[in-house]
């Protein structure tokens, strides 16, 4: 696959301006770089003393870090925005009736459209999900499906996350931080508002209380304040007016959750998690999570208390899982997929092994189970050394890797110090399922700020940008 | 509320209370160290922060001698001093961190600001020509956090918890640096009442604000007995013990909420008896020993506030 071709998202390629960006690009011409730049360093400085930070694993030193933020916008026409909230809406609902299968019937397996072993085998498919009702049969209220754009613009989903997906509290803050920055932009432009996303997480967190529940009390579960979203959750929490709790202030007794208030124990109905499974609960899963609440399963499990997302929705964002989604949404809603899959080979299977092997160089391999850019090998920016320990890695134990072509991603522009310059972005669109299906407009769009580099993850020294949806 | 929010915004209000007491202290220590005096006296200031905060014994471990350079050095900029301000900054931004969603994005700028600031301050601050703006400095942000918090905070049990730290704290460290006097010596015992005493009972004064108020009540000279009754028992004196036991009675009752408990019990009878309370009485037991009383029943008001309010949920259910 080509580099040099890519599919930028502000210029056609005859070098004229996409009209969409034509506003922006007017802006662009019309303003000195120094003062772009100075705006940029504004923008840092508010961010460090609003403190709208993460903690980077594996690091000692500077225990917080900005993630860089970028002037420049990634701008969607909204009827382009119109076909994708489709298609977003679409996936997820097919991914939620998915696990309410999986954890019943298995329907779909019976069907012969996923092999039996991939569920039944798979560390993530949790047992203790097994013939639980939940509240409108939901599991994953807050879905963040990853797009890319590549070739001539078409868009793929690159992947799920169902589990505790973050970075919806940079899509506000972004767009706050724009709007204080350059509100002339916002006069120019019908730009769709996001803010309200907290008051849509607020509905669709009380829509999956217990059934009895009249006035649920939410919360919101969190880590602590080392953890890397740290931000993310007193953030919501703060905009939600729900409490931020952490394990040790909450409590079981008779399969009833109360946190530990100044004036006694108070009920809670639904927690927000952002906890995985795995550390949930000392008495059901790792016994050594200190992070967890004892005993919050058994009260989940008897229908008393409400977790969102559900426990075992990894069963759906597997990279091994994410092959079957297409047949996923031809099976339980008789529809055509509206958004692409990227082509995946699985390594458990001997031709994919075999071919992934011998294209080394050409494509990029994934672990199954891994998340947040760790642990992948993207293979035409490799060397022989890298490919070679990684093949190791892979003979070793091919069922726990997929591989895909390396896509050429889009590139949008971003704001350096010689001017703009393009990077490649992705978009992380969220997806909220209460009472019906729900979409902020826009997303997160993550950008590689080092020039060339495909990875976007904030782990791994990517930065954000704003993301419109304008009307034309 | 979360007990543990309820702790982390008292210990919030605290720390920032204590940050601007230390400076305070630091102020007023060095105000006296400028009086003119014995040579063989020099540098005995320096002990009075140590001694009224308690941390002689970790700074002799640490340095050799007890001078102005070492004691400012330990309680300004010192991290593992737990009372130096940069240590109470990291401390009230913790605390603040850990409760956000119950602080408003202002309060939150001015201390995450604050704790940002300090930790560009160097030992070069320290040096005699910048030391006072520091200290300036450090006051102007405890002021516009104290502003901020009454003026963007709802009135809630969260702001009563908040300004209970702020005067409970502020009570302990009013106590402390009318102790200041206690340990700094006099040259000789001729000098009690004369201009070297003046001098030393003006800086306590101008340390905590009140060099104005005092005049403007007294339209007279300094005196032990006068500085005592403005900063111990005047109601209408904001850093004075009678105004802070008033305001911790009172966040404690509507925190409370009508509830009987030993916690507004022991505020209510430090309250009442600063209320009644007489300066002579005062001086008849001796101001030092006075104060040390109190400072041993503030503590123990604090340990019943963590008891009452802070580890309530940790009962059990049937409790």
């Amino acid at each position: 696959m080509s580099f040099d071709s890519y599919y930028n998202e502000m210029y056609l390629a005859d070098g004229k301006v996409r009209s969409h960006y034509q506003p922006l690009a007017d802006w662009i011409d019309a303003t000195p770089n120094e003062r772009i730049r100075q705006m940029r360093d504004a923008a840092n400085m508010l961010f460090h003393r609003v403190g709208i930070t993460f903690a980077v694993y594996g690091e000692d030193s500077g225990d917080e870090r900005l993630i860089p933020f970028d002037m420049l916008p990634h701008i969607i026409p909204s009827r382009e925005w119109e076909m994708l909230e489709r298609g977003l809406k679409q996936r997820v609902r097919a991914l939620n009736l998915y696990l309410h299968d999986v954890y019943h019937d298995q329907d779909i397996l019976r069907a012969g459209k996923i092999p039996a072993e991939r569920i039944n085998g798979n560390k993530l498919f949790k047992q203790e999900m097994v013939g639980i009702d939940l509240p409108g049969g939901i599991y994953a209220q807050i879905a963040g499906i990853d797009l890319v754009r590549a070739g001539a613009g078409e868009y793929y989903v690159l992947e799920d996350n169902l589990r505790t997906p973050s970075g919806v509290s940079y899509m506000i803050e972004n767009r706050k931080m724009m709007m204080r920055l350059v509100p002339d932009l916002f006069a120019r432009q019908s730009i769709a508002p996001v803010e309200h996303y907290p008051d849509l997480l607020q509905d669709t967190l009380r829509a999956s209380a217990p059934l009895q529940v009249e006035n649920p009390v939410v919360v919101l579960l969190t880590p602590g304040q080392f953890n890397s979203a740290y931000f993310e959750h007193a953030f919501l929490a703060q905009q939600m007016g729900i409490e931020l709790v952490e394990g040790a202030d909450l409590f079981v007794a008779d399969d009833t959750v109360y946190m530990r208030t100044t004036a006694g124990p108070q009920r809670v109905d639904v927690v927000y998690r952002r906890i995985d499974d795995d550390f949930l609960d000392p008495k059901a899963f790792r016994a050594d999570s200190m992070l967890g609440v004892p005993g919050l399963v058994g009260a989940y499990r008897a229908g008393r208390v409400s977790l969102c997302n559900a426990i075992g929705t990894g069963v759906a964002d597997d990279k091994s899982i994410y092959p079957f989604v297409p047949e996923m949404i031809r099976f339980y809603l008789g529809e055509e997929p509206l958004l692409n899959n990227v082509p995946t080979w699985q390594l458990r299977n001997r031709e994919d092994l075999e071919y992934t092997l011998a294209h080394l160089d050409e494509l990029v391999v994934k672990e199954v189970h891994g998340s947040g850019g760790y642990g992948m090998l993207i293979g035409p920016t490799s060397s022989e050394r890298e490919r070679e320990a990684y093949r190791l890695r892979i003979l070793d134990s091919p069922e726990s890797f997929i591989s895909q072509p390396t896509l050429s991603l889009s590139t949008c522009p971003i704001f350096v110090d010689e001017g703009v310059a393009p990077r490649h972005i992705d978009l992380r669109p969220f997806v909220l399922s209460g009472k019906e299906v729900v979409m902020c407009p826009g997303g997160l769009t993550r950008v590689a700020m080092r020039e060339g580099s495909l990875v976007v993850n904030s782990s791994q020294g990517g930065g954000t940008k704003d993301t419109w949806i304008v009307d034309k | 509320m979360l007990s543990r929010t309820a702790s982390n915004l008292y210990w919030m209000a605290r720390y920032v209370e204590r940050m601007e007491n230390t400076a305070r202290i630091l102020d007023v220590t060095y105000r006296m160290s400028l009086v003119p005096k014995d040579a063989r006296l020099a540098d005995q200031e320096w002990y009075a922060p140590l001694n009224i905060t308690g941390t002689l014994y970790p700074f002799s471990g640490r340095f050799d001698e007890v001078n102005s350079r070492g004691v400012l050095h330990f309680m300004t900029l010192d991290r593992d001093n737990p009372s130096s301000i940069v240590s109470c900054a990291r401390a009230a931004r913790e605390n603040a961190r850990a409760v956000r969603g119950h602080i408003t994005a202002e309060m939150w700028e001015v201390i995450n600001g604050t704790w940002l600031e300090i930790q560009k301050v160097t030992d070069v601050e320290l040096t005699s020509n910048r030391l006072m703006s520091l200290f300036e400095w450090v006051k102007e942000r405890s002021h516009l956090f104290r502003g901020v918090t009454v003026g963007t905070m709802l009135s809630d049990q969260a702001f009563h918890f908040n300004r209970l730290g702020t005067f409970m704290e502020r009570a302990d460290n009013t106590t402390r640096i009318l102790d200041v006097k206690y340990h700094v010596l006099l040259p000789s015992i001729d000098d009690v009442g004369g201009a070297v005493d003046y001098y030393q009972w003006a800086a306590v004064l101008r340390s905590v604000s009140a060099f104005a108020a005092y005049r403007r009540v007294y339209r007279d000279v300094i005196t032990p007995l006068r500085v005592a009754e403005l900063l111990i028992l005047r109601d209408d004196m904001p850093r004075s013990l009678h105004h802070c036991m008033r305001e911790t009675y009172e966040m404690l009752r509507l925190i409370s909420g009508g509830v009987r408990n030993e916690a507004v019990r022991l505020a209510g009878e430090a309250h009442a008896g600063l209320h009644f309370g007489r300066v002579d009485a005062i001086f008849a037991e001796g101001l030092h020993e006075y104060l040390t009383d109190f400072l041993r029943g503030n503590a123990a008001l604090g340990d019943e506030v963590t008891r009452t309010f802070f580890s309530a949920g940790r009962q059990s259910l049937a409790a």
